[in-house]
């Protein structure tokens, strides 16, 4: 394999186990949040048991996602040296801001919630998780208007002298149209991801019996978020295929096997074809759907494969200018369908629990318990499918991905370091998924006494038992 | 001018990095020398930087995203330059964030003992390899005319540079020596005290000799002020630690660290990164230096957000001021 391929798959491996991690982080915060909000406006301890409960799991993900992150801005300049000094004035910004913005508030915010139990007012303790959940949303929303910079170039011009992208418009760039719709769909996303993590661990606990009352508040309110959530997620992403099918219609056409431009485009629901030849053998459509997705309009027409290539030739030379088709085609589908299905479960649960009770029985229990790995698995689809997706471009139409890599690394380096990362992820994910269940699986402790901290009385520890 | 600030203000993250970081890997060093007694110990040792080191490190990552924004050429030569040795502080920043935080939460003392290892190892390596690879970018890489860096990993290991690391390894750990007399009572504090006056002494001699060394290489009368500044205020922290004022012996080794870390840069400038045997192809500020609009917008990005993150941050610390304690008085 040539240095940009393991670079490429170095980026990806990190990438894909750094956003395992992140929607859990931002879904998480902000349910924990909505939690003790609850606990300071109604006084029920329950909620502050939950609090605590699921704000020690929030934890054990957080540290995971704060920790990859730090080789997410990195291993731009390490392995992708020649991007970082072509995009360097239009993506350096969004990043620097992320930091300066977003970091200091999460990091500093989450610090004084997780030790300021018993050193802070109760609602300026409660402001604190607030502010750290909103820091994760603000890094959220520059990583990826700097992301979407990548997919659709705006606000920018190629200084002719140094043949470098330089901003224009700060304003263009955090606002691209890319921008809009993708993070609504990443935020959704998110938050269905912390609900499904909520819902699964509560229903394995009460398919064991234990502590009914309490996790059944939790799957209901897991549920609720769900179903928002998912429906959050369907529509953003439907306007995201509309944007897509302008900026990227090769993204769009690959997604669909869709070889040569139709009229009253169906959509695929299993394609299998011959990719030298530019051909399907086997088709199933559902008739116009292709078109009512890609333009709001069942009639309209939707660009093949075969013509854009065509067309991408003539306007910037010779090359191949379509994505692995394979991936693109699975990676959409499964994204789509996994998100699908987590709709329709929480719809279920939620009519299931509309008169108090459970979701269901045993079966539906584990079935949720099972889901939890649904909105995960269609994270990862969404991305591969996004970045893979503007291959070969690193920069849509500016900057070739094989272009992009660093020409003074040597392929053993970004061996050496790939296999380095790879040892070293897969062990920690066996040590935060252990440590995540064992403390998951526990029942959720009863409050010791009432306990008076700077004459404020309190229900909880004495301890800060969240802290080390 | 525009270009100067945000040479200026890089200098200041980084600056800001060493000196709240630098404490914060000294604590994580000295852990089995601190806390060597027992678990309870230990938890103090751990607490008086348990809610703050990750936003510290956040100064590390504001330093790099300025970087990468203001000087996307400064960003990519030395990252992709310094390959291998940003690869080991990769990990080892990795494997002490976690160990750091799951510490608390591990079940078993089996558990602790490998995060007390993790913690050590993150915070030894870090102290040791930012010195190394911050000394080699003062000394420069060789590169081609077009920036690209084509020194290796083994030629990081000059001995400039491998002083430069013992300099800023016994610089962070006598630093985190003395943030721990600070911050806590009794025992641990007396333990804390005598680390520090162990280490006043080769901490001075490395100082002095990088600065000597950094003066030979580079030349310039502010820079060796500049060094001649940090080496006082070093003195003046070991004389604060003979009258036991330990805010001041705080200060002291905050502003060595400090002014070791500007005298770098007041000896890279006009540089960014010089090339090594080839000055002609040294990269400047200005050929890194991004577009004017670039520049202006991040200006007024940093000038509106930087107070707001400072006051916050200042907060956190004065919300943590109280000093903990030992097995000696804990209850």
């Amino acid at each position: 394999m040539s240095q940009d391929t393991i670079a490429r798959w170095q980026f990806a491996i990190t990438t894909v186990y750094h956003f395992l991690f992140v929607p859990l982080t931002i879904g998480l915060s902000l349910l924990v949040a909505g939690m003790q909000t609850a606990w300071v406006r109604t006084g029920s301890v329950e909620w502050l048991r939950l609090t605590r409960f699921w704000g020690k799991l929030m934890l054990i993900n957080f540290a995971m996602g704060v920790v990859t992150g730090i080789v997410q801005e990195f291993q731009f300049g390490m392995n992708w040296s020649d991007y970082s000094r072509f995009v360097g004035d239009v993506f350096g910004p969004p990043l620097a801001m992320e930091a300066l913005i977003a970091f200091f508030l999460e990091s500093t915010f989450l610090g004084l919630w997780i030790f300021g139990w018993d050193r802070l007012p109760k609602r300026v303790h409660l402001a604190t998780i607030w502010l750290a959940s909103l820091g994760t949303v603000i890094s959220a929303y520059f990583i990826l208007a700097a992301n979407s910079w990548m997919q659709h170039p705006v606000g920018y011009r190629i200084n002719p002298e140094t043949g470098r992208a330089e901003l224009t418009s700060i304003w263009q760039a955090l606002t691209n149209p890319t921008q809009i719709v993708t993070f609504p769909h990443v935020l959704s996303a998110s938050l269905l991801t912390g609900g499904a993590v909520l819902v699964g661990l509560s229903c394995w606990h009460l398919r064991k019996g234990q502590q009914v009352d309490l996790h059944r508040r939790a799957v209901r309110l897991g549920l609720v978020v769900c179903a928002v959530a998912s429906v959050g997620v369907l529509l953003s992403g439907h306007f995201q295929g509309q944007v897509m099918t302008r900026q990227q219609p090769m993204k769009m056409a690959s997604a669909e096997a869709l070889w040569d431009t139709e009229k009253s485009a169906g959509w695929s629901l299993f394609a299998y074809g011959d990719v030298s030849h530019g051909e399907n053998k086997v088709d199933i459509k559902i008739p116009y759907m292709l078109s009512f997705m890609a333009t709001n309009s069942f009639t309209a027409e939707v660009e093949g494969v075969n013509d854009l290539q065509a067309a991408a030739v003539a306007k910037y030379g010779p090359g191949d200018y379509t994505p692995v088709m394979g991936v693109t085609f699975w990676s959409f589908r499964i994204m789509m369908a996994l998100g699908g299905a987590y709709f329709a479960l929480a719809a279920f649960g939620l009519w299931r629990m509309r008169r108090g009770g459970l979701p269901g029985g045993r079966h539906v229990l584990l079935a949720f318990v099972g889901a939890t790995v649904l909105p995960y698995a269609a994270n990862t689809a969404g991305w591969i499918f996004t970045e893979m997706g503007r291959q070969p471009w690193a920069v849509f139409g500016l900057l070739r991905t094989s272009d992009a890599v660093s020409p003074n690394v040597s392929t053993t380096a970004v061996v050496l370091t790939l296999a380095g990362f790879t040892v070293l992820y897969g062990t920690l994910a066996a040590v935060a998924l252990r440590l995540f269940l064992r403390h998951g699986t526990h029942e959720i402790p009863e409050l010791s006494p009432t306990v008076t901290v700077d004459g404020e009385a309190r229900p909880g520890e004495a301890l800060p038992s969240l802290a080390y | 001018m525009l270009e100067e600030f945000w040479f200026v203000l890089v200098a200041v993250l980084w600056v800001g990095f060493f000196v709240l970081e630098g404490f914060d890997f000294g604590v994580a060093a000295l852990l089995p020398v601190i806390g060597r007694d027992n678990e309870t110990d230990r938890r103090a040792v751990l607490g008086t930087i348990g809610p703050v080191w990750d936003a510290n490190e956040v100064w590390l990552l504001t330093a790099g995203g300025a970087m990468f924004a203001a000087f996307p050429e400064w960003y990519a030569s030395l990252f992709s330059g310094a390959y291998l040795a940003l690869f080991l502080i990769l990990l080892s920043l990795i494997v002490r964030g976690v160990s750091l935080e799951y510490r608390g939460k591990a079940t078993t003392a089996a558990g602790r003992a490998w995060c007390d290892r993790g913690i050590v190892f993150g915070g030894a390596l870090p102290a040791l390899l930012f010195g190394v690879a911050c000394t080699n970018m003062v000394r420069g890489l060789e590169m081609t005319p077009d920036h690209q860096v084509t020194s290796g990993f083994f030629d990081l290991l000059n001995p400039y540079a491998l002083l430069g690391g013992v300099t800023t390894a016994l610089l962070c750990v006598l630093h985190g020596a003395v943030f721990l007399s600070l911050k806590t009572r009794g025992e641990i504090r007396a333990r804390s005290r005598q680390v520090t006056r162990v280490l006043i002494p080769p901490a001075l001699a490395a100082l002095a000799g990088l600065a000597g060394w950094t003066v030979a290489l580079r030349g310039g009368v502010l820079v060796a002020a500049v060094s001649a500044l940090a080496l006082a205020a070093l003195g003046g922290a070991a004389a604060a630690w003979f009258n036991e004022r330990d805010g001041w012996a705080f200060a002291g080794t905050a502003g060595a660290i400090a002014l070791m870390v500007a005298s770098w840069f007041v000896a890279l400038y006009p540089n960014a990164l010089p090339a090594l045997g080839a000055p002609e192809n040294s990269l400047t500020i200005s050929d890194a230096a991004s577009g004017h609009y670039t520049l202006t917008i991040m200006t007024w990005v940093a000038v509106l957000f930087t107070p707001v993150v400072l006051g916050y941050q200042a907060w956190s610390y004065w919300v943590f001021r109280r000093r903990l304690v030992g097995s000696d008085e804990a209850g």
